[in-house]
């Protein structure tokens, strides 16, 4: 509650005290933008993790969201959804703040962010996607249960719909995260690295399923980390590190110049990403 | 002003208390830096079987018997809470919930069977008898010099130097495994061999502790004088001296306070070793709200003076090489 | 379903304590003990007879003491799986040791208005009040300041328990009133029970188990994963509140028959044993409940059937002992259970590996030949020990497992002849061995999640059609049938030279 309270004071606060004297401050965002992030800082203690973020998505794309590890990827999903205190700026889906429009946004966190060993099958975990359509008190019913199993089916596990779901492999778990927002029935989808350390079978058919929900109009803001897949995967990409380095059509972005910007001097990545690029180009 | 009705026994009473006190914060202090404050919840309780069985075998008070009987059990507690927690794969606050239950109701129920052979109240075992100590003095001759004193005294003085000497001969590798383990044992100190180290020593403190504030207490003189320090300084060496200090304080000042409240309030008595505890908690709770750096308004304050709108300051923001280029 | 039978567990328990009680023996006389936490005692002439007059609960009071405390165990296991599968088991410790200043506090409200201090309700509710309070202290701790949640519990329960103390010396010194009753709530005190007492005990079980029902999914999505509660729109915190709410009223109720220090092992043990026989969490709350009112019936049993056996003391053992059991014989997670499987596999892949060595040797020998069936060779067991990592004994007793199911025609010493069964086993699982390879080298940057796995069954796992183009990509002799067994990918090493 605390924690609650103060974002919203700082979020309602921060727009008149922040733009003073900017030029442009306030750009007319379209309503139809699925997600503008203005003037956006994030701090933890006393670290700001990401600073001055000034992004506007366009629908129905999957964007990917890159830069190195402490970069604030996952922070800035987590801004966005309003679960970490925002220091200063605003967030809004489909021109609204966040709260209005919760419906309207699917989150698939990292795998990591739970206990596999929880007493419930891969169906239950599924079916939580729906529990906001459901209401206080119903329990789950038949028709939950049935558009859990197509979401599952979706992704390939339907076999699995009553395994423990500490009894799937890392990526099974992955797919049903991405199941369960399936479930939400979401616009717009906010994904913490859904293909990170995944096999090559789920990271297949996860590509496949981001694609066919492009096409049908949903936006993907997706945190990746391997540059290699950047090109083939994303239209659209947003190089992040603490600040956003640069945002835009991936062919214009994803440039060594920016990789460079990104990255700074760690030269692994550096070169590999160069190979990527130049793969890129050919 | 009333008058202060001081007696010897009052000082013994306050000198046994200070050394309590002072012996618990000291190993309290890595502890609370381990985030492992909540195991010395398990070791203090799971020591009664341990108490329990040594008076029944030896039918006596005698202290060194009890100490072994009473490590062993403290040991065997770290040991299984470790093992439940492994192999059967239970997550670790909900094992030292019921390793530390079990070995309580079955000290519990040793004791209430051996019945008038045991010289061990169970009441005693839940508030401590601090005020009763002082009548049980025993003589100790130190070469030229006899000494009569309180025999929960020189337990805990035993308990308090055996404790400094630990500190101080493993002070570096204390300060590295507390920090991060792994890296210790990299270096080649033994992380494990220190965690169970600590733990006997809690074990050993506990025990001495036991008579003088019993055995919930106890948790009360480890963890809150290191964990009031801990939020005024960043320093290993400072914060061990805070908390004594800190300690000292609460021990003497509770004393007093049972002194003097009954004068002032229509109470006839109040527990020393309770009000020992209640006192540690409001210095805590202080502490909490005023540290310099690390008090709740101190944060809020640079929090405050941080805000990015601040233009000057947002401008000035290090963009620090070292994040960026890492 | 299970959700329903543990319901109606707990209804015709409470049924059962209720119809037998009428008005008359309301006024039953009160046990009075100088030890609270012993049972009165149960004062039959024989053993035998005093154990039937407490198993058919003839006795007015062994009834009412048994039914609450089976109800207080069925509570604090229901509520005990949340508390334990949300990661606050510790919590549950600091709630029950801050409620004593709580029962002291509320003991002097009475008294100052005049009452004798002793209503069971009112002291309850101070309880409560004090406990929720420590929890919502520890919280506050942690967010606010720069301690962790074991410290914040640490400080929060042993400063509450102190001043508690503090204020029960207090009470003791007052002229008016004695504080006999409040010292039995650090031990229990199920010998002194009432009716009155019992009906709030079957209040707060029915309370619990109704919004355990009511609530569950909202709980079971909190305890899994907060954040994605939160990002749905689920007020995590209310929920939070609601729950610790069930929990304090559980635990508030157990410190009658447990105590204060022990009603902690009340709420978790019975909820982490029932973890290890399913993995439903509905299964779960209700074997958790079933075993925590167990324990709280063979606890109260076994304390009234001999001397010197403090209640609370055995319902936590007895918990404790279901717990061991259940940790090495559970069927789902149980010590037991998962080192079964580990040995079945272990022989399994002794099994794999000692039909493909067996099968690789005919491929050698059979110079270029695909093995036939009826070929019936004797392979010598001297290449077979230089082929793994195989002693001779361990080999003797593969071997000899081998022929028990039929694997095997014959094996002595010296060699081992393959059976028709063992020769189709052989070549199915070299192929899949060299499916598997194959994968492995053909997706070796995006593989290594799978190395792991089990290729027992390879088109499970990667799929026909992936397997299909697996099997042409090696290099020997390709054959449209998917069951022929491929040619190796890397040259195979003759082992008797």
């Amino acid at each position: 509650m605390i924690r609650l309270f103060r974002l919203d004071r700082a979020s309602r606060a921060a727009p008149y005290q922040n733009d003073v004297g900017r030029p442009g401050a306030f750009p007319e965002h379209s309503p139809a933008s699925p997600l503008s992030i203005h003037d956006l800082t994030v701090a933890y203690h006393r670290q700001p993790v990401i600073w001055d973020v000034d992004l506007e998505i366009p629908e129905g794309k999957l964007v990917g969201l890159i830069g190195p590890n402490g970069a604030g990827k996952s922070t800035l999903l987590k801004a966005c959804l309003e679960l970490v205190p925002v220091a200063s700026g605003l967030v809004r889906v489909y021109g609204q703040p966040y709260s209005k429009r919760r419906e309207l946004v699917g989150y698939v966190p990292q795998k990591e962010s739970v206990d596999w060993d929880f007493p419930a099958s891969t169906l239950d975990v599924v079916a939580m996607g729906g529990y906001h359509r459901l209401g206080w008190f119903r329990p789950v019913n038949k028709r939950c249960r049935a558009e859990s199993m197509q979401a599952l089916d979706r992704l390939g596990l339907s076999d699995l719909a009553h395994q423990q779901i500490g009894q799937l492999s890392g990526g099974q778990q992955q797919r049903a995260f991405l199941a369960r927002a399936l479930m939400q029935n979401a616009k717009l989808y906010l994904m913490d690295e859904p293909l990170a350390a995944v096999d090559a079978a789920t990271e297949t058919s996860i590509v496949e399923l981001l694609r066919e929900m492009k096409q049908r109009q949903k936006t993907c803001l997706i945190v990746h980390h391997d540059l290699a897949t950047v090109t083939d995967y994303f239209d659209w990409i947003i190089l992040l590190n603490m600040r956003v380095v640069a945002a835009g059509p991936t062919q214009e972005v994803f440039t060594q110049e920016n990789l460079r910007k990104t990255y700074g001097g760690n030269l692994t990545i550096l070169s590999a990403a160069a190979d990527a690029v130049q793969n890129a180009g050919e | 002003m009333t008058e202060l009705t001081w007696q010897t026994g009052d000082t013994w009473i306050v000198a046994t208390g200070v050394v309590c006190a002072m012996a618990c914060a000291l190993i309290g202090n890595f502890l609370v830096l381990r985030r492992m404050s909540m195991m010395s919840d398990t070791i203090s309780h799971a020591v009664l079987p341990g108490l329990a069985i040594t008076f029944i075998v030896t039918e006596s008070r005698a202290v060194v018997p009890m100490f072994v009987g009473a490590v062993l059990a403290g040991i065997l507690t770290t040991v299984l809470t470790q093992w439940i927690n492994r192999f059967g794969q239970v997550e670790r606050g909900a094992v030292m919930g019921i390793v530390f239950t079990t070995f309580f109701a079955a000290g519990l129920l040793l004791i209430e069977q051996a019945g008038d052979r045991v010289d061990l109240d169970p009441k005693c075992v839940l508030f401590g008898a601090l005020e009763l100590t002082a009548l049980d003095r025993i003589n100790l001759s130190l070469g030229p010099y006899e000494i009569t004193a309180p025999r929960a005294l020189i337990v805990l003085s035993f308990a308090l130097i055996l404790n400094l000497l630990f500190v101080a001969v493993c002070y570096k590798e204390l300060r590295i495994s507390s920090f991060d383990p792994e890296l210790a044992t990299t270096l080649g100190f033994n992380a494990q061999i220190m965690h169970y180290l600590l733990m006997v020593l809690v074990a050993v403190t506990a025990v001495a502790a036991f008579e003088a504030v019993g055995s919930i207490l106890v948790i009360a003189m480890l963890i809150v004088p290191g964990a009031t320090a801990y939020l005024l300084t960043d320093r290993l060496g400072v914060m061990i001296a805070a908390s004594m200090a800190i300690a000292a304080f609460c021990a003497a000042s509770g004393h007093l306070a049972t002194v003097v409240l009954p004068q002032w309030l229509p109470i006839k008595s109040v527990s020393t070793s309770g009000m020992m505890a209640t006192l540690a908690g409001l210095v805590f709770l202080v502490t909490a709200l005023f540290a310099p750096r690390h008090g709740v308004i101190a944060r809020r304050r640079t929090k405050l003076k941080r805000k990015p709108w601040n233009s000057e300051r947002k401008n000035s923001f290090p963009f620090d090489e070292k994040r960026t280029c890492a | 379903m299970t959700r329903t039978i543990a319901t109606l567990l707990a209804l015709g328990l409470l049924i059962a304590g209720r119809s037998p009680s009428g008005a008359a023996e309301l006024e039953a006389p009160l046990p009075n003990s100088d030890n609270p936490a012993e049972f009165p005692p149960a004062a039959a002439p024989g053993f035998g007879e005093a154990l039937w007059e407490i198993l058919t609960l003839k006795n007015y009071n062994t009834r009412l003491v048994i039914l609450s405390t089976s109800l207080m165990g069925a509570a604090c296991g229901l509520i005990g799986g949340f508390l334990l599968l949300r990661k606050r088991s510790l919590m549950g410790d600091t709630l029950s040791h801050a409620t004593l200043p709580g029962i002291c506090l509320a003991f002097m409200f009475m008294v100052a208005l005049g009452g004798n201090g002793k209503n069971l309700s009112g002291l309850l509710l101070g309880a409560s009040l004090t406990g929720l309070l420590g929890c919502a202290s520890v919280l506050v701790i942690r967010q606010l300041t720069r301690l962790k949640d074991d410290a914040a519990m640490g400080i929060v329960l042993s400063v509450f328990y102190g001043l508690g103390i503090v204020l029960l010396s207090i009470i003791q010194g007052l002229p008016q009133a004695s504080a006999a009753g409040l010292q039995s709530f650090l031990y229990g005190k199920v010998a002194s029970i009432i009716f009155a007492d019992f009906i709030v005990i079957a209040l707060v079980t029915v309370a619990s188990i109704v919004g355990c029902v009511f609530l569950y999914k909202e709980f079971r999505m909190l305890c899994f994963d907060e954040v994605f509660a939160a990002t749905q729109g689920w007020p995590v915190h209310l929920l939070d509140i609601v729950m610790l709410t069930l929990v304090a009223a559980v635990t508030v109720v157990g410190l009658q028959a447990v105590g204060l220090i022990l009603v902690i092992a009340f709420l978790i043990t019975p909820a982490a044993a029932a973890r290890f026989w399913t993995h439903h969490l509905g299964a779960m709350l209700a074997i958790g409940a079933l075993i925590g009112s167990l324990s709280g019936w063979l606890g109260t049993v076994l304390s009234s059937l001999f001397p010197r056996l403090p209640a609370g003391a055995v319902i936590v053992l007895t918990a404790a002992f279901f717990f061991l059991i259940s940790m090495l014989f559970g069927p789902a997670k149980g010590v037991s259970i998962r080192l079964i499987r580990h040995r079945k596999l272990k022989r399994k892949i002794a099994k794999q590996h000692l039909l493909r060595a067996a099968y690789e040797w005919l491929e050698i020998h059979d110079a270029g030949q695909k093995p036939e069936p009826a070929d019936n060779r004797t392979i010598p067991l001297e290449s077979l020990l230089k082929a793994r990592s195989w002693t001779p004994r361990s080999l003797q007793r593969q071997l000899r497992s081998a022929y028990n199911h039929a694997l095997l025609e014959r094996y002595d010493s010296t060699g081992l002849v393959l059976s028709e069964a063992g020769f189709r086993q052989a070549a199915r699982a070299t192929r899949n061995h060299r499916l598997w390879e194959l994968y492995l080298i053909e997706n070796a940057a995006i593989a290594p999640s799978h190395v792991d796995r089990d290729a027992d069954t390879v088109e499970h796992i990667l799929g026909e059609a992936l397997t299909r183009e697996l099997v042409k990509l090696l290099p020997a002799r390709q054959s449209a049938s998917l069951d022929a067994v491929p040619g190796s990918p890397h040259p195979l090493k003759r082992n008797d030279d």
